[in-house]
């Protein structure tokens, strides 16, 4: 038997008014697939705020200090660098010349673990296989996922008769 | 919808003009340099509130130019804001005219010294008498007025037209689509003059430095104090119960407004430091030395103040949309930018004898009197929901995460 029973619509808010009743009937959603960020959606299903923005703060941290550390070496104690005939005993001393890259590197640290940390939360690496339900939902379909283990009080055709009633163009499963 | 300017309200601000005008009183009676420094406070706070009221009108023609629909439930308290403008331009006129006459030991603006231009005379400054072209009494005062005249007419034309807005029903956009084309003009004329302005009567204090960045940094700073200010107003209207269509949304994003112009203001700062300290050419860097030499706690301070506060406490999300927080970080920063305007202005003209004390203090708190007084009173005149703006729906039904 297989896992999931999937509906398929081919508007947005035809999806999003079907996921309300179906939630209405007590079957609990476990996913959506669109193609782009529907408004509203994720107050509907109850999905928690993204930490992204903590680990984004964190990857900006860590770059800030290795950054810091890195310019100290490599310009104060490896190789004492004359920055227009200025003191260079301490970093402080010289800390203006060494903020702008300090800030790249910060940006560029914090912006590329943001961006590799988002794909692999959502397994969409390059090379990675697609898990989506049906090759339309990344093109003009969406996608309701039911899983059966969720919802295992409900019988087969009970699921598929609420699905029904709330007009996908199709019903299958996988 | 209608706000009443009365009871403790107007007490207070009567209460805070009170406070000013006896700290400005007395203040002539400090001794040595009394009338300079008197005469400086008023126009550092003057300068200071007159840019939150321009404030008001650049960032109402912001939304205009840009089209923007989110704001209209706050475009009210733009307009609010922006009635103080003409009080401010008077104040600064005041000032302008004590400094051009020398009166009363006030000397503003080392270059209205007419002995630098004359080559016969003992204080005779070459660099200065390069700069005679530009920055002679009659060409100043006539751009004076001419910024200021500007300012003004572009204010109470917005205000005239958006209160035509609310009596037509049938064809509201007409007056929107005249606003749009007066705020174009308008932001091309505030991109000049805002910079040309800040050259006249702010950095012709230090009449030697100067520094192309300037514009932007004054600017930035009016910016995010404006921005303060209206934010603080609107939680104030919502903590009476009269904002009630303004939601968490709108509060989100003017916190992501103050939040980000104060990364602007920062940069450009920090730029404007960066280049001369690392040229480190000593006709330019008298202008930090002045500062970091005998205002050390001051300059860094604001910097850091004015950046990290923002920085760490707007961060988040829920700390954007939490009322307590943007008042927080708001009124710190607020007092954050008036001493940066303190920094910029004071060294330059008392040298070494400036002080935040009672006098400059009091001077403050009498002028966020005076413009509390200006801006509640205005915002009681009219409703606060403006009610035939074409993008009022679209506002009402804001919603972002």
């Amino acid at each position: 038997m297989s896992k999931a029973i999937y509906a398929l619509y081919n508007d947005d808010e035809v999806m999003v008014d079907g996921a309300k009743s179906i939630l209405s009937k007590n079957i609990r959603i476990k996913d959506v697939y669109s193609p782009f960020p529907v408004h509203g959606l994720e107050n509907i299903l109850g999905i928690k705020w993204t930490r992204l923005a903590i680990t984004a703060f964190l990857y900006g941290l860590t770059a800030l200090a290795l950054a810091l550390i890195g310019l100290w070496f490599f310009m104060i104690k490896d190789w004492p660098m004359n920055i227009g005939g200025k003191p260079n005993n301490f970093l402080y001393q010289n800390l203006p010349a060494f903020i702008p890259i300090t800030f790249e590197f910060t940006v560029l640290c914090a912006a590329h673990g943001m961006a590799i940390t988002y794909l692999i939360r959502n397994r969409t690496l390059p090379g990675m296989k697609a898990r989506n339900p049906h090759p339309r939902t990344t093109d003009d379909h969406f996608c309701i996922e039911i899983d059966r283990a969720e919802n295992a009080g409900m019988s087969d055709d009970e699921i598929r008769t609420v699905l029904q009633e709330t007009n996908p163009v199709e019903i299958f499963e996988k | 919808m209608e706000y009443a300017f009365e009871g403790r309200a107007k007490r207070t601000t009567f209460i805070l003009m009170g406070i000013g005008l006896l700290s400005i009183i007395l203040g002539f009676f400090g001794g040595d340099h009394a009338g300079n420094r008197v005469w400086t406070s008023i126009f550092i706070s003057g300068f200071f509130f007159f840019g939150v009221g321009l404030t008001g009108t650049f960032f109402l023609a912001l939304q205009y130019a840009a089209e923007s629909g989110w704001p209209t439930v706050l475009k009210r308290i733009f307009e609010g804001v922006a009635a103080y403008l003409p009080i401010g331009a008077i104040t600064l006129l005041v000032v302008f005219a004590v400094a051009s006459a020398h009166l009363m030991d006030f000397h503003l603006y080392h270059w209205m010294d007419h002995d630098l231009y004359d080559p016969a005379s003992p204080k005779y400054d070459e660099i200065i008498a390069h700069k005679e072209p530009y920055l002679n009494l009659p060409f100043w005062w006539i751009r004076t007025l001419a910024y200021l005249g500007l300012y003004v007419w572009f204010t109470m034309l917005f205000r005239k037209r958006s209160l035509m807005e609310d009596g037509v029903i049938e064809d509201p956009k007409r007056y929107y689509n005249k606003n749009k084309t007066l705020a174009a003009i308008f932001l091309v004329i505030f991109g000049y003059t805002s910079v040309t302005a800040s050259w006249d009567w702010v950095m012709s204090i230090d009449t030697h430095w100067f520094s192309t960045i300037f514009g932007w940094y004054i600017f930035s700073g009016m910016w995010i104090s404006g921005l303060v200010m209206m934010t603080l107003l609107v939680i104030y209207l919502r903590s009476k119960g009269l904002m009630e269509f303004v939601n968490e949304s709108h509060m989100h994003d003017m916190g992501k407004w103050v939040f980000a112009i104060s990364f602007l203001w920062t940069y450009l700062f920090f730029c404007q430091f960066m280049l001369y300290w690392y040229s480190d050419i000593p006709e330019e860097v008298m202008y930090f030395q002045a500062r970091i030499n005998d205002y050390s706690w001051l300059f860094w301070g604001t910097f850091l103040i004015n950046f990290i506060f923002p920085m760490l406490l707007l961060m988040s999300k829920d700390a954007k949309r939490n009322p307590g927080f943007l008042v927080f970080v708001g009124v710190i920063i607020f007092f954050g930018h008036w001493m940066d305007v303190f920094m910029i202005i004071t060294p330059g003209v008392m040298k070494d004898h400036g002080t935040i004390g009672l006098v400059e203090i009091g001077t403050f708190l009498g002028f966020l009197g005076l413009f509390l007084h200006v801006v509640l009173n205005a915002l009681s005149k009219r409703s606060l929901l403006a009610k035939g703006h074409p993008m009022l729906e679209e506002s009402l039904h804001h919603h972002i995460n």
